[in-house]
Order: C-alpha cells, then structure tokens, then sequence
C-alpha cells in the first residue's frame, strides 16, 4: 500500500540537502547541514590537551555538547550526545593524537524530523573541515515503517508522529578505491553495508527491519555521493582562492 | 607483527594474571579461538539469571533480577493523579534509574553518571513503545483520576549488560505490581485504602477490589552482545565490555516482533549475517528469560 505524503515526495526521496562548511570564524571546523527544514550547525574545537577522567589517555578522545533549539538538555538530548560520541569515535583514528580532546558542539538551529541523522551528517562534515584525521565519513539516514510495513526514507516531523516505527541508520561513506570489489568486501557483503549505528523505536516485524536497512543503504550510498561532491567542491574553490 | 607478536611469545613465559592485566586483548582473543570466555562460558551462552519478587515490602510491586553479578533492583509505587485533558482516560508511568555509587568505580558520588540518563531514556522508549502496558488499564475514573505509576530501577552492582538486567527487573516488578485498593469519599475524591483502614471503616467501600493486576501483553526481552572481529559474545561481563566496545542489543518481544535494535557505534561494523546471528540469540535468550519469569510468579503465588 503506498502512502502519500503531504510534500508529494516518492517513498525513496529524500529532502532537499544542502551543505555548506566553514560557516564559523573562530571554530576550528564548522559545518551546516540542513534536510528540507531540519537544520544543524556543528563546531569543532581540538584537539585539546588531555582528557576527561575514565577516558583512555593513550588515544583521543571525543566530547559532543548538544544545544537544543530551546530549553534545557535533558534525557533526550544527552542520549543523542552518547550516540554521537560513540560514532564520531568509531569514525576518527584516535591513535593520532593521544591524550587530546576534540569537542563537537551541534547546535539545532531547526527541527523538522530526522534530527539525529541530520546532526550527524553534519557532526561529519564539520571533523572534515577542522582536518580530524578520519577513518571515513559515516552517512547518517531515517527511515519510518508504517502501520502497512510501507517503509518511507527522510521522514517530517510530521509524518515520524504517525508511524508506527523509525529507524536511524549510519552507515561508512561508500569507498572510491581501485582496489578489486572483492578485497573491500566482508562476508560477501560491501564494506559500506556494515551498521556503524542503529537506533529504533516502535514496535516491528524482523523482516520490517531488514528491509529499512536495504533501502536505508541504498539511500546512503546517494547521500554519501553528495557529502563527497560538496566537500570536493569547496575544496577546489579553497585552493584557487590560496592559488 | 609488532605487539601482538612479542606478546604471544611473552605468553608462554609469564603468568596468567599478569599477562591478562598487560594484554587483556590478546589475553580474551587466545580464549575465543577455543571457543570458551575465560569465565567458562562458550560465546552464545547468557550468565545464570535469577529472579527474586516481592523485594521491596513498602511498593507495590518489586523485583530483584541479578544477571551473574549484574544486580538490578526495581520498585514501583502507585499514586493517583488527575490524568491530562488531552488523554482523559489514561494513567502514566515515569521510569528512572538510577546509578548509586555502590555499584561500581567510575561513578563517583554527586554527579550522576552519563550513562544512567541513556539507559533511563532506553527503558522507557523500550517499555512505553513495546504495548506492553495498556495505560488506559491505568485509568480509575475517566477525566478525573488515574494512576501514575513511578518505576525505579537501582543499579546494585554493575557487571555488563545493564540494560538487560534492568529491563528485566522492570518487567518482572509489573507482573509483581498489586495495584493498591482505592475507594471514593462522600465528595467524590478518590483515595487509598491502607490495609488497617479496611478492617475499621466499612462505610467506604473499595472501587477497584476486582481490578489489582496489570494484563502484561507482548512482554519485552533483551540480549546484549559484543561484536569483536567474527565473534559475537552473548550477555558480555563489564570486563569485557572494557575490551571490546562495540555492542548491540536486541528487544525482542514475546510474539518475536522486533521491539527496538540498538547499536551505539563502535569500531566493528555489523553486517547483516550478524545481525541475524544475534537475532536467533535473542529468540533463545527470550525462551529462557521467559521461563525464569513464569517460575518466579508461580513461586510468588505459592507462598
């Protein structure tokens, strides 16, 4: 059963996406994504020296401080700053700069569904522009699973209220390499395939799960082509300005 | 080869403890070639899980479950309250849990620890999304009262797989849950009877005498595992949690229907095959988690 949404998307397309880096004078790196009208801005101080207690000296370490539209952080949003430091992690190479901390400021400037995945596209971007050595990039995608099991990507605010399901998935950055397929293959699935985060919520059938994970993937493979054509792109226009 | 070379050869010639201090990688790595953990479990197997009701004598309903060391104390208590006008005819429930510094070394009094806000959170998306509750069950008099029912957890002891642990304590303090006894006085409010006020007093009689257990439907069971290279450990120990740090954790409920998949990033990607794997585990761990769940409620009703 289709469903139609009220913005006469297709189940599959996403929001407009736009991405633009070094938007912060005094940040080391900053990056604004937005996804139709969900909007987040991210800044990128470090690495600093030394690290928090309980954090592991003899690598870098991670902080993310999330500022909500309005209010107080409270639950919600210091589950969103876990889950942002355990990917921001699982992406840097920490054995670079040991006993230094990089702190992430994502600041919600508009929340129109898909929140999450939008902050950590734009956490992302922003590592890139403050020069973290990365491992990859990782993409980020929301999809929601209906009453029917109909399954819609980049959901609204709106329609996230009316289903029964969501879905956050991150996803590596699909690789450019000219090594044979098969060497960047795990199990004989793409590297890109594997899960770097999941999040749900709501009640679904397995099956349900592993077809948002199909299409949340293909989905990823387009956004990761986007992050790579605009952080190329303003990388060109950086270096004829220097030039 | 560097490192793991020089301490494979150090291996042979130092002692166990030492050598598990100075490589705990390696030292776990040697262990899951044989296929067993150094606590002498194999890969798939879950810690010895016990349940204990009726914990708490002052709540209303309570339950003490200890997944090996992990010790998770829940209690509920139940107040009336005037439900919102937007949903007249339902009751609410608040989940908190809470981390004391008794229950381990890296939450120092004071500041509560991170983690208890995310687990927190985890638990109530879990409960609150799985239906296991019907909170309109919650409701007493439509628009007028309700119950709000407070769930604490306490984490006594913090060994790995808290999330487990305290989902299943909360779980087994609703199938505990007595709802107390209320009656309504002569201007219409509504209040609880205590257990000496129902000797004395026969002028009130008690509304909801037939209504004291909550139905439980599509009962909510978790598995948290540890994904490390190929191996995937069940119902990880904090240890190993220390040394391999990426996890997943599964909520299925008791119709098999995926409740919540919940991975927080970590260096090892799950691919699909492994994502299956810890499926059918959790549909194992939810056989046996489901059959500890019905023996302490018949013990319960024996005594």
């Amino acid at each position: 059963m289709e469903i139609d949404r009220t913005d006469g998307r297709t189940a599959n397309q996403l929001r407009p996406l736009a991405c633009s880096r070094n938007v912060l004078y005094r940040a080391h790196g900053s990056a604004s994504w937005s996804q139709g009208d969900t909007k987040v801005l991210a800044a990128v101080y470090g690495p600093k020296a030394g690290t928090k207690k309980n954090e592991n000296p003899e690598k870098a370490s991670i902080e993310v401080i999330w500022k909500p539209k309005t209010g107080q952080i409270g639950k919600v949003e210091k589950e969103y700053e876990m889950l942002l430091r355990r990917t921001l992690q699982s992406i840097c190479v920490l054995t670079i700069n040991p006993n230094t901390t990089t702190s992430v400021i994502v600041q919600v400037v508009n929340d129109d569904g898909a929140l999450l995945p939008c902050a950590i596209n734009a956490a992302c971007a922003a590592l890139v522009d403050a020069g973290i050595p990365l491992k990859n990039l990782a993409v980020a995608i929301c999809c929601c699973v209906a009453e029917s099991g109909y399954v819609i990507l980049d959901p609204t605010k709106h329609e996230e209220e009316k289903m029964k399901a969501f879905v956050h998935l991150v996803f590596p950055n699909s690789v450019k390499a000219v090594l044979p397929e098969e060497s960047l293959c795990v199990n004989s699935e793409p590297w890109e395939h594997g899960i770097l985060t999941s999040v749900t919520r709501g009640v679904m059938s397995v099956d349900d799960y592993l077809y948002c994970l199909e299409r949340g993937r293909a989905a990823a493979a387009k956004l990761s082509d986007f992050l790579r054509r605009s952080l190329l792109s303003e990388l060109l226009s950086d270096s004829t300005k220097a030039a | 080869m560097g490192p793991s070379s020089s301490s494979a050869d150090l291996s042979a010639e130092m002692e166990v403890d030492a050598f598990r201090r100075l490589f705990p990688l390696q030292f776990y790595e040697r262990h899951l070639l044989e296929s067993i953990r150094p606590d002498g479990r194999t890969h798939q197997q879950a810690r010895d899980t016990t349940l204990a009701l009726g914990a708490v004598a002052s709540a209303d309903g309570s339950a003490l479950a200890k997944i090996g060391c992990t010790t998770m104390l829940a209690a509920i208590k139940m107040e009336v309250m005037t439900p919102t006008t937007d949903l007249p005819d339902e009751g609410n429930l608040t989940i908190e849990f809470h981390m004391p510094p008794i229950c381990s070394p890296i939450v120092r009094p004071g500041k509560p620890a991170d983690i208890a806000a995310v687990i927190s959170k985890e638990l109530s998306d879990t409960i609150l999304s799985s239906g296991m509750i019907n909170l309109k069950e919650l409701s007493l008099v439509s628009g007028k009262t309700a119950w709000m029912a407070y769930l604490d957890i306490y984490c006594l002891d913090a060994d790995g797989a808290l999330f487990d642990a305290a989902l299943l304590s909360a779980v087994a303090a609703f199938s505990h849950l007595q709802i107390p006894v209320v009656s309504v006085n002569d201007e219409g409010k509504v209040f609880i009877v205590s257990e000496e006020d129902k000797a004395g007093k026969p002028g009130n009689e008690p509304v909801n005498i037939d209504k004291r257990k909550l139905v439980l439907s599509n009962i909510p069971y978790s598995l948290t595992c540890l994904l490390h290279k190929n191996y995937i450990l069940a119902d990880p120990t904090a240890e190993e949690e220390s040394i391999m740090e990426t996890s997943l954790t599964v909520v299925l409920n008791s119709s098999r229907q995926l409740v919540s998949l919940y991975k927080p990033g970590g260096p090892v990607l799950a691919y699909t095959s492994a994502l299956q794997d810890c499926v059918a585990m959790t549909m194992q761990r939810v056989k046996e988690l489901q059959k500890i769940l019905n023996e302490a409620i018949s013990d319960m009703e024996v005594v």
